[in-house]
């Protein structure tokens, strides 16, 4: 048997006494030891998987489009100061037909070097192979799609491409660094079912787009010291007269912004919500070791009168404090790692890595027991120093009486507030220890705000959703042209099957200008009066587009330090090098990419090449979609189709699963502060004033009576909390938005007043819930005890 | 002073068998032993005994704080033993008065307030600044108790058992935490009340020198009374010493 020292013994013994309140402390801990594990495992495990992904498969620096461009221009482009590797590309969307889908899927055609592995961009095969040289109707396809419809090598699926039907046979299961998080066209969130990406030989896709010594898609690896917008400004100058739509860079990379996104949202999460934890438990651990201390005064003077010293003293309660923080630590250790493993599986779901393994490095859990025990020892530093200063002599006496302002009566003549002496008591004790009352205040307030900080996303997407699919984009489907189109051909388009409505669009690359600064984007039009798909202003109303001029969304206005009435110069990036002065005639509301919106027959008139169609935006009949679902598939003309019906639903579904996740987590964690906070300043009152209360028992006040001394006064943090809390959780959320917020999307800063009530119902339950525990040792007080001792 | 007891009303307590018996563990210690007794409507009792003899758990029981193990309390012919702990705060709100060793205030109010609190819940109380000027305190009224001295405290203590008009009022060593001068002053107060008010009252203490203040003294020993005397002249507590 172990022997311990006595007072090891008595260190064991307080905390089996205190065993509730040291849990209720070990739990709030736990909770910042966890989302530190969490989220600091969770960042490392994506970027250091993203950067060994991206290493291997060389993934570019830098990226452009053009429409056609000969492939002599390659030379050219590797000449650039600064590039490291070059590769030139035949990309085109395309529609796919796979059996037993109604709904036409889009998929991506990229073609892979007919010998030899791409230069950048290079491919991660899981199984099979790489298609064959000479075999036109091999493609390997990612991995994603793949699995979505249950793809092995050998299998085949139907694609049109330019307007011919081909059989793939799938030779091989790729991970490509662009599509690690892979989105279709019109879609917000990742649909593995409608969206595939496909990699064919070069030579088959020259054949076929009839692209023979010429490229479309290129990208480029820099070297180390190159200076990227100079080598983005110079490819944007070769690849102009080429329909060049400008250079873009990885954090404009669809895929790795959403990555980077992820990111963010994560060292958010372990910048913001551990210190949160660790603050409240370091308060935690003040409140109930300075009790303890005040309790075991006179044993403190006796150790010290009997000859133990000060270190020891000091020690003595440091390791009270630091065995609750073991427990929290471990606790928090064990929830991090099994929650992280978990999260692990679901970024497996939604990012393309050939491996993605939870970080369980030694040092994660050192530095979060090290940053707990820190905090613990912080919070307890005070009442430690407490007992240390105190001298045997004085320690051993009763402490000095507990003074008291007369707030709250007046004098007992005048005038005086409506009170009974019980509220007054109450009250006063608030007052008595202001720094207190404030931290528990403060305390019940962070679960407020942080509940407001994850259940807005609720309102936000709420709202997005309405904006971008009930207002704004309100069509079922767009159809774009494999080639801009006469204005007859929206006549065909309304004759297609199911199609109640149909409204033209041209879209043109352009690159807007306005002093030294430039962007390249795509210009929208549409008609005027424009009904299916609308431009919205600032404030969500429709807008009429205007015969002349253009309309930005304000990031792109802001980007380019444009205000409506400013003249932007524009030049289509239609080779023809033309540029044309358009003002700026309002501002419009985007969450998704930059915008710039005119009206059809002004763009028309800026291209100088008549009028021009790129393709339709349709209403269908519900209960015909499966006939036009057919006809778009063996209508050559139609290069691709997006259903925003079905893209509002899977982002619906996937936004509402991930929020239903966060929910129950942060749920958790709120309620587990406020009974930390709750719980531990209930009993801490209920001690400090047992005798008051006693008493007030022995003159005949009832249970309930004697009780409420006790709940007025929580009630009354818990009270001021919610409107703090509310502040503080709208700070919060501000915070959130503006992190997520990039050029290919924000999210909109929405809290409506449910989600506040909702936030204040959680944490005042429970609150309730964690003082009527503590109100039930009232009626165990021993009356007669606490008549025969002084304070 | 009044000198005798007031002969034909029935008395206030009537106290029958009365044993309490404690056990903790395997230790069962016997702290009351077949006690009888009644007090008198209006009559001042000491009851005297060294610390064990079973003073204060009488007056627990007979307060309503504590039930015995055997034997009857009966409270103007009210069964005492055998009520619930609702009966028995509300006997303690209405009936009976408590002062104690420790004062027992509440530092968070003033002495005016800590009257108020009683009085507040109290169904035919007297002002809380009449019943501090009884006990000499008309000018520390808004003082908190951590600004009064301990005869004062005790005082304050004093006004706010009477100021309900309690039938009964009991007082545990009221002067065991004081000097004798500033005891003196407590036991005047007390005696005063018990003059003007008519309220029963019992002091419990081991100090025989306050026996002569009483009407009647019970001596107390190994949980049974030893012996009852009758003052037939009382003192006043300014003539007592100890």
């Amino acid at each position: 048997m172990i022997s311990l020292s006595m007072l090891d013994r008595k260190l064991v013994r307080d905390l089996a006494r205190l065993w509730a309140q040291s849990l209720a402390i070990a739990l709030v801990m736990a909770c910042g030891v966890m989302t530190l594990i969490l989220a600091m495992g969770a960042t490392r495990a994506l970027e250091d998987t993203r950067a060994a992904f991206y290493d291997r498969t060389r993934f570019g620096d830098v990226f452009a489009t053009a429409t056609r461009a000969p492939e002599s221009l390659k030379a050219e482009i590797a000449a650039i100061d600064g590039v490291s590797a070059v590769e030139t590309r035949i990309v085109n969307p395309v529609i796919l037909e796979i059996t037993g889908m109604a709904e036409p899927a889009t998929g991506m055609l990229i073609s892979i070097p007919d010998h030899g592995e791409p230069a950048v961009n290079r491919l991660y095969l899981r199984s099979g192979r790489l298609p064959e040289p000479g075999r036109p109707d091999e493609a390997a396809i990612i991995e994603a799609f793949a699995e979505a419809h249950g793809f092995q090598p050998g299998d085949s699926f139907g694609v049109l491409i330019n307007g011919r039907k081909r059989q793939l046979t799938v030779t091989g299961i790729t991970l490509s660094p662009e599509y690690v998080y892979a989105i279709g066209p019109g879609d917000m969130v990742p649909d593995q079912k409608r969206f595939g990406v496909i990699h064919m030989h070069r030579a088959v896709l020259e054949g076929a787009y009839d692209m023979k010594g010429a490229f479309n898609n290129v990208s480029l690896t820099l070297s180390r010291n190159a200076d990227k917008d100079e080598v983005m400004a110079r490819l944007d100058s070769l690849l102009k007269p080429h329909g060049g739509t400008g250079a873009y860079d990885r954090k404009d990379h669809m895929s790795d912004a959403f990555l980077d996104t992820e990111l963010t949202q994560l060292r958010g999460m372990a910048q913001v919500i551990p210190p949160i934890f660790l603050f409240i438990s370091a308060f935690l651990v003040n409140m109930i070791l300075s009790r303890l201390i005040a309790l075991e005064r006179e044993q403190i003077g006796l150790l010290k009168a009997v000859g133990y010293s000060n270190l020891t003293i000091a020690w003595h309660y440091a390791k009270l404090t630091l065995m609750i923080s073991i427990v929290g630590v471990a606790i928090g250790a064990v929830a991090g790692t099994w929650l992280g493993q978990g999260m692990a599986a679901l970024y497996g779901e939604f990012y393309s890595f050939p491996f993605l393994v939870f970080s369980q490095k030694p040092d994660l859990y050192a530095i979060s027991m090290l940053v707990t025990f820190a905090a613990a020892l912080a919070g307890a530093a005070n009442a430690i120093s407490g007992a240390v200063r105190l001298p045997p002599a004085v320690a051993m006496r009763p402490p000095a009486p507990t003074g008291y302002h007369s707030l709250f009566s007046g004098s007992s003549q005048g005038f005086r507030l409506p009170f009974s002496q019980l509220t007054i008591m109450a009250l006063r004790h608030l007052v008595r220890w202001p720094l207190r009352t404030a931290l528990t205040t403060l305390g019940t307030a962070l679960p407020v705000a942080l509940l407001i900080t994850s259940l807005f996303a609720f309102d936000s997407v709420d709202h997005m959703i309405d904006t971008v699919w009930f207002r704004a984009d309100r069509q079922d489907a767009t159809l774009t042209f494999a080639a801009q189109a006469s204005e007859d051909a929206i006549r065909d388009v309304s004759r297609l099957p199911g199609v109640m409505a149909a409204e033209p669009f041209r879209a043109e690359a352009a690159t807007l200008r306005h002093g030294h600064r430039s962007r390249t984007i795509q210009i929208l039009a549409s008609d005027p009066d424009t009904d299916i798909s609308r431009v919205l202003d600032r404030k969500f109303g429709a807008i009429r587009l205007p015969p002349a001029g253009l309309l930005l969304s304000d990031r792109l206005a802001e980007h380019l330090g444009l205000k409506p009435g400013d003249q932007v110069e524009v030049e289509l990036s239609d080779g023809q090098g033309r540029r044309v002065l358009v003002p700026l005639v309002g501002l419009t509301n985007s969450y998704v990419g930059l915008t710039a919106h005119m009206s059809r027959e002004a763009l028309d008139r800026l291209s100088g090449q008549g009028v021009r169609i790129s393709g339709a935006r349709v209403l269908v009949d519900d209960s015909r979609l499966r006939e036009l679902y057919d006809e778009v598939k063996r209508t050559p003309a139609i290069a691709s189709v997006a259903l925003q019906g079905v893209s509002r639903e899977r982002f619906q579904a996937v936004i509402e699963e991930n929020i239903g996740i966060s929910i129950t987590i942060y749920v958790s964690l709120a309620v587990i502060i406020t009974f930390g906070v709750i719980y531990n300043s209930a009993r801490i009152q209920l001690s400090e004033r047992a005798r008051e209360l006693a008493s007030l028992r022995v003159f005949g006040f009832t249970n309930a009576e004697v009780s409420r001394v006790l709940l007025t006064e929580l009630g009354v943090m818990v009270v001021l909390a919610q409107p703090l809390g509310w502040l503080i959780g709208r700070g919060f959320a501000e915070l959130v938005a503006k992190g997520f917020e990039s050029d290919l999307f924000r999210i909109p800063l929405i809290i409506n007043p449910p989600t506040y009530a909702v936030s204040s119902l959680v944490v005042l339950g429970a609150a309730l819930v964690s003082a009527l525990i503590v109100r039930r040792r009232v009626d165990r007080l021993d009356l007669i005890r606490v008549l025969k001792t002084r304070d | 002073m009044r000198s005798e007891p007031i002969a034909p009303a029935p008395p206030i307590f009537a106290v029958s068998g009365l044993t309490k018996v404690y056990r903790t563990g395997d230790v069962e210690v016997r702290a009351l032993n077949g006690v009888d007794l009644t007090l008198e409507a209006g009559e001042m009792t000491v009851m005297l005994g060294p610390s064990g003899s079973g003073k204060s758990t009488l007056l627990n029981i007979v307060g309503g704080l504590d039930r015995p193990t055997e034997g009857s309390v009966k409270f103007r012919g009210m069964e005492l033993s055998g009520a619930s702990d609702r009966q028995l705060t509300a006997f303690r709100r209405d009936h009976v008065g408590f002062v104690f060793q420790f004062y027992n205030l509440i530092p968070s109010l003033t002495a005016w307030e800590n009257v108020a609190l009683i009085t507040e819940v109290a169904a035919n109380p007297m002002a809380p600044g009449d019943a501090l000027a009884l006990v000499g305190l008309e000018s520390r009224m808004s003082h908190f108790p951590a600004q009064l001295s301990g005869g004062e405290q005790q005082r304050v203590a004093i006004a706010r058992a009477i100021a309900k008009r309690p039938d009964v009022l009991l007082c545990d060593e009221p002067t065991g935490a004081l000097d004798s001068a500033t005891g003196i002053i407590v036991l005047e107060a007390l005696a005063r009340v018990n003059e003007e008010t008519g309220a029963t009252t019992a002091i419990i203490t081991h100090n025989a020198g306050i026996r002569k203040i009483a009407h009647r003294v019970f001596s107390f020993l190994d949980g049974r009374i030893a012996s009852c005397e009758v003052n037939e002249t009382r003192v006043k507590p300014s003539e007592v010493s100890w």
